[in-house]
């Protein structure tokens, strides 16, 4: 990796006054797992790393009786341990520790998880965030089996590699980004993702100078659930994962929101799904037929049309776990 | 005096017994110094200067930039490369030295290269790039065989390139001291690892210390010294410093060796009783820039009365192929296994069944038929096997799958010193290697049941090519060579000492032996000298005896043999809405003659089944096809199995006279060839339908199981 200077200020305010206003002129580094990759790949040379792990109070998690806030520092294993968040977001338990590597999970923090780079390998193996050569996209004709079926009308093709995403969105938690003027603003987690249009784009609304300080989930009663496919059982990224949060009342769902992971470049609300189940009873047929209009809009490119009928597993999966209904076969 | 013959059942201290590793320890605390554990003071950093595309031309390769590069002390280019062919990515153009590592990859990549890029080819499964010389075997007449059966079974299969993935990659630490060159690579052939380097380093063989202690993983790509060995050895010379070049995990995935991909299509004649016909194959496949063959078709089966296979290579803008343990034989394995067991499904017939009914079509029968024998019996396949696709309802299907196989194991040349000392301590030197399977534990033991002595006592010298030579660890070799130099070499020396205990004991030699630590009389075992007090004998003489591996002298004597068979059976779950296959079990019955230590003999075939489960779900090494670059060269997405993948894993070693009679044989590819064959067929069993081509991918799954109208 190319030497760069290294900072780790104590506090927001000197790290927001660190960064610089240009992608890749500095970089942030919360646990690291993603960005140490990233400098020996050359995905990334900055000139100043910025570390926040000096910032005690970005790992905080307070609770009031309607939400809980949790430091954007906080690691996934203290997430995944947490008894608040046990008790109220197997969700998000779950999909932390789907991650499986202990070392990932003791380094790794939620707003590293949001923050991460995407894993295309064409984009690993230098071709840019849009994996274009002479410019084109390389991903069309190429070997895209990894690839977006969601929101893939170019020029960005990768999907988010965010685990944490797709549940928090379907509790509808909100970020805090404070900017460079130093103040916060509250964002919902589904406007912070962004498909970028452009190779200067990241695939979030932060400026290079804002940092994620913290999440937000209300506390509301949700039952929630996260069904991954991963081929390994040990540490491996998924093909595509479903996330879901409904009010179970009786056996009717409402409020239901489906959000989906590693088939789009952010996590992606399947909104029709969502609306399909709303009031309806949850049941194998009814969970069946949300999934089916999961898949709804996919448009899938030569290598990846297998995401599809993962898609409707994971989703179908999701809301009977969601539901605690026992899956049979 | 002590007969060299290996001793007999009842007669054994040490030999067939469960032995841990002598050097486990120093690898699980990590004191073991690999290649690159080797830091020395001054040591310098190199870093390789690859190509960046596949195909092409070098028109300028420009140091300047590089040369000024902070840190920096040599740069080397590949003069030979300019105006030179590009015929693949990682290709070396050159290398750079420097104080740090980070300072030699910050150079390597100042090194500016002008290429004339050229469209590459690295497409290897249509058939359409199959333009290799034709090589055709047949045996019979295939168009009577193809009339003479009541079904013909016809399929596609195929297994992609896959790389070794040495956990420790390629490369070496070298010093130039005193006109003298000192290396510590990581190597499958220690004794000959410097073959070559002479010329270009400009030191002479006698000259050259090589010494590898511990390394970490070969499977066949690590004999020679490669051009970066030699290239680290000449930029130590020319800086005078001592320099580490290994290989970084990427450019380790792309030049250091792969396995041939294997595709086919094929047509099995088979009668209503399930006799096999016919078997006829067309094959093709690439081993890069490689070459390519396809031997062992039809594997296991090969006297199926009329065969015709041909086989094409393809030329591809890939690194070359290596032998990749096993050559040829779980690519065959894998054809021959799925395309036998389809024509078995067609006609409805159970596996096992089938597999035991052809059974005298294949070279060894009665001993096939025991390993199935006992394979079944340990997986359970009376009460779990169905025929294809007639399992449980529900979404999750459960299947079995067979495959047979069979390996060489002859032992390699190989010679050792065995030095017994005044103070009783005994100490083997071969110039060996130990590749992590037990090769120091195994002459040992040898030494040691030899002897009469427990294995603490016996201090085992390898990894040096000081030592007296031995033959490089390929093709299941290493065990049969090494132990039946140090039983003729501690033979020998053992004889020597009985004949001058022999008046202190009052008996001829003939009359002695060697046991539980003490020389003794056999008629009267009280009649005994303890080891020390016996060696005490030689007064201020060591005792030295060369033992010399001849292979066919050896062989006609019954110390070493080959040709071994196996059996693995599969046993899968197929989440058929996830196209998931998770490993539940997996068994593995396996011949491999005199087994020296049970413990390391089972431990090899544990890992050969984690290794062929890792290629029969996950590997392939993806290429870009406009560009030539390989996509996961990295170990994120080439995955490797890993502790909750694997299933429960059950061994069986054959033993009894039957198989100890034939001596000592290799076990280092057999038990890997079968995995991917047999999982492959329990995925078809399980969920009705035929994956053809491996890795058993859930788009791969599902895509079959769409095409078989069943998901």
């Amino acid at each position: 990796m190319k030497s760069f200077e290294y900072s780790a200020p104590n506090t927001i305010e000197e790290a927001i006054e660190s960064l610089g206003n240009r992608w890749g002129e500095t970089e942030i580094m919360a646990g690291g797992t993603d960005l140490v990759t990233s400098l020996k790949q050359r995905i990334t040379a900055p000139q100043r790393v910025v570390s926040l792990k000096n910032i005690s109070t970005l790992r905080e998690i307070h609770e009031s009786s309607d939400l809980i806030q949790i430091g954007a520092m906080t690691t996934l294993a203290d997430l995944s341990n947490h008894s608040t968040i046990q008790k109220h977001f197997p969700s998000l338990v779950e999909a932390a520790r789907s991650i499986s590597s202990p070392q990932i999970l003791n380094a790794g923090t939620l707003g590293g998880d949001l923050c991460q780079r995407p894993r295309c390998w064409y984009f690993r193996n230098g071709y840019g965030l849009l994996a274009q050569n002479g410019g084109k996209s390389l991903i069309p004709a190429g070997d895209n089996r990894y690839h977006a079926i969601f929101g893939n009308d170019g020029p960005a093709y990768f999907v988010s590699a965010s685990s944490l995403g797709p549940p928090l969105i379907a509790l509808g938690a909100s970020v805090s980004v404070v900017g460079a003027d130093g103040k916060s603003r509250q964002i919902a987690l589904d406007d912070f993702f962004r498909i970028p249009k452009s190779e200067s784009e990241r695939e979030t609304s932060l400026k290079p100078n804002e940092i994620l300080t913290a999440i937000h989930i209300p506390l509301s009663g949700l039952n929630n659930s996260v069904y991954e496919i991963r081929h390994r059982h040990g540490l491996d990224w998924p093909y595509a994962t479903a996330a879901v949060a409904f009010k179970l009342s009786g056996s009717k769902a409402s409020d239901v929101r489906i959000v989906l992971g590693h088939v789009a470049p952010t996590p992606w609300l399947a909104s029709k799904a969502g609306k399909s189940l709303e009031g309806a009873e949850v049941t194998m047929s009814s969970a069946a037929h949300c999934a089916q209009s999961a898949t709804q809009g996919a448009k899938t490119l030569s290598g990846n049309a297998y995401k599809v009928p993962m898609v409707k597993t994971s989703v179908k999966r999701a809301i009977l776990i969601a539901a605690g209904i026992q899956m049979k076969g | 005096m002590a007969d060299a013959k290996w001793p007999k059942a009842g007669d054994r201290s040490l030999i067939g017994k469960r032995i841990s590793r002598l050097d486990g320890p120093e690898k699980v605390t990590g004191s073991a110094q690999y290649a690159y554990d080797v830091n020395l003071p001054g040591l310098l950093y190199a870093k390789l200067v690859t190509s960046a595309h596949a195909k092409g031309k070098i028109i300028a390769i420009d140091l300047s930039d590089a040369e000024s590069s902070s840190g920096v002390k040599a740069v080397w280019k590949d003069e030979g490369m300019v105006g030179g062919e590009i015929r693949y990515v990682g290709q070396v153009l050159g290398a750079v030295a420097a104080e740090t590592e980070e300072q030699a990859t910050e150079a390597a990549l100042k090194v500016n290269v002008d290429y004339e890029v050229q469209q590459p080819q690295v497409v290897d499964s249509d058939s359409q790039f199959a333009t290799g010389r034709e090589s055709k075997r047949e045996s019979g007449d295939i168009e009577a065989g193809l009339k003479e059966a009541d079904v013909v079974a016809e399929g596609k299969y195929g297994l992609p390139v896959i790389t070794h993935c040495c956990l420790e990659p390629h490369g070496q630490t070298a010093e130039v001291r005193d006109g003298e060159l000192y290396i510590w690579p990581s190597t499958q052939n220690v004794s000959r690892y410097a073959d070559g380097m002479d010329d270009a380093v400009g030191i002479p063989r006698s000259k050259t210390h090589v010494d590898c202690q511990y390394m970490g993983g070969g499977f066949g790509s690590k004999f020679g010294s490669d051009k970066w060995g030699t290239l680290c050895s000449q930029l130590a010379k020319e800086t005078g410093r001592p320099v580490k070049l290994l290989l970084d995990r990427n450019i380790e995935l792309m030049i250091a060796g792969n396995r041939p991909s294997a595709y086919g299509e094929f047509k099995v004649g088979i009668k209503n009783d399930g006799t096999i016909t016919a078997f006829q194959a067309n094959v093709w496949g690439t081993g890069g820039v490689g070459g390519y063959g396809m031997r062992w078709l039809p594997y296991i089966y090969e006297k199926i009365p009329h065969t015709l296979v041909t086989t094409r290579g393809i030329r591809t803008n890939r690194g070359g192929q290596r032998a990749w343990r096993a050559p040829a034989h779980p690519q065959c394995a894998l054809l021959t296994m799925s395309a036998l067991e389809d024509a078995a499904a067609k006609i409805k017939m159970d596996a096992l069944e089938f597999f035991r009914h052809n059974i005298q079509l294949t070279d060894k029968p009665d001993v096939y038929l025991e390993e199935l024998e006992i394979a079944a019996d340990l997986i359970g396949y009376k009460e779990k096997s169905h025929l294809r696709g007639e399992g449980t309802p529900g979404s999750v299907k459960r299947g079995l799958g067979i495959s047979l196989h069979r390996w060489g194991g002859l032992g390699h040349p190989s010679e050792c010193d065995l030095s017994i000392n005044p103070d009783g301590s005994v100490t083997a030197e071969i110039g060996t290697q130990d590749l992590g399977t037990g090769a120091r534990t195994v002459i040992a033991i040898v030494v040691g049941e030899t002897l009469g002595l427990p294995i603490e006592a016996i201090t085992v010298r390898i990894g040096r090519n000081s030592y007296p030579a031995s033959g490089a660890s390929g093709g299941s070799t290493t065990v049969g060579g090494t132990s039946t130099a140090s039983r003729l070499a501690s033979t020998s020396a053992l004889n020597e000492l009985l004949k001058i205990v022999a008046p202190h004991l009052g008996v001829s030699a003939d009359a002695l032996e060697a046991k539980q630590g003490v020389i003794r009389e056999i008629n009267q075992p009280t009649n005994a000298i303890q080891w020390t007090d016996a060696c005490s004998l030689l007064g201020t003489n060591t005792l030295v005896k060369r033992g010399v591996n001849d292979r066919n002298e050896s062989r006609a004597k019954g110390f070493i043999d080959s040709n071994v068979g196996g059996v693995q059976i599969a046993d899968v779950s197929v989440d058929t809405e996830t196209g998931i296959v998770t490993m539940n079990q997996m068994v593995a019955v396996q011949d491999c003659g005199l087994i020296i230590d049970m413990k390391t003999a089972e431990s090899q075939v544990f890992g050969a089944l984690i290794m062929g489960i890792t290629s029969a779900l996950y590997e392939e090494a993806l290429y870009d096809a406009e560009t030539g670059v390989m996509l996961n060269a990295d170990m994120e997405f080439y995955r490797l199995a890993g502790i909750k993948d694997i299933g429960n894993l059950k061994v069986h070693m054959m033993t009894g006279k039957k198989y100890e009679d034939r001596g000592v044989i290799g076990l280092g590819e057999p038990p890997v060839i079968s995995p991917a064959a047999a999982i492959s067929n329990a995925v078809a069993n399980a969920c009705g339908v035929r994956v053809p081509y491996l890795p058993l991918t859930p788009d791969r799954v599902l895509d079959a199981l769409e095409k078989g109208g069943i998901a």
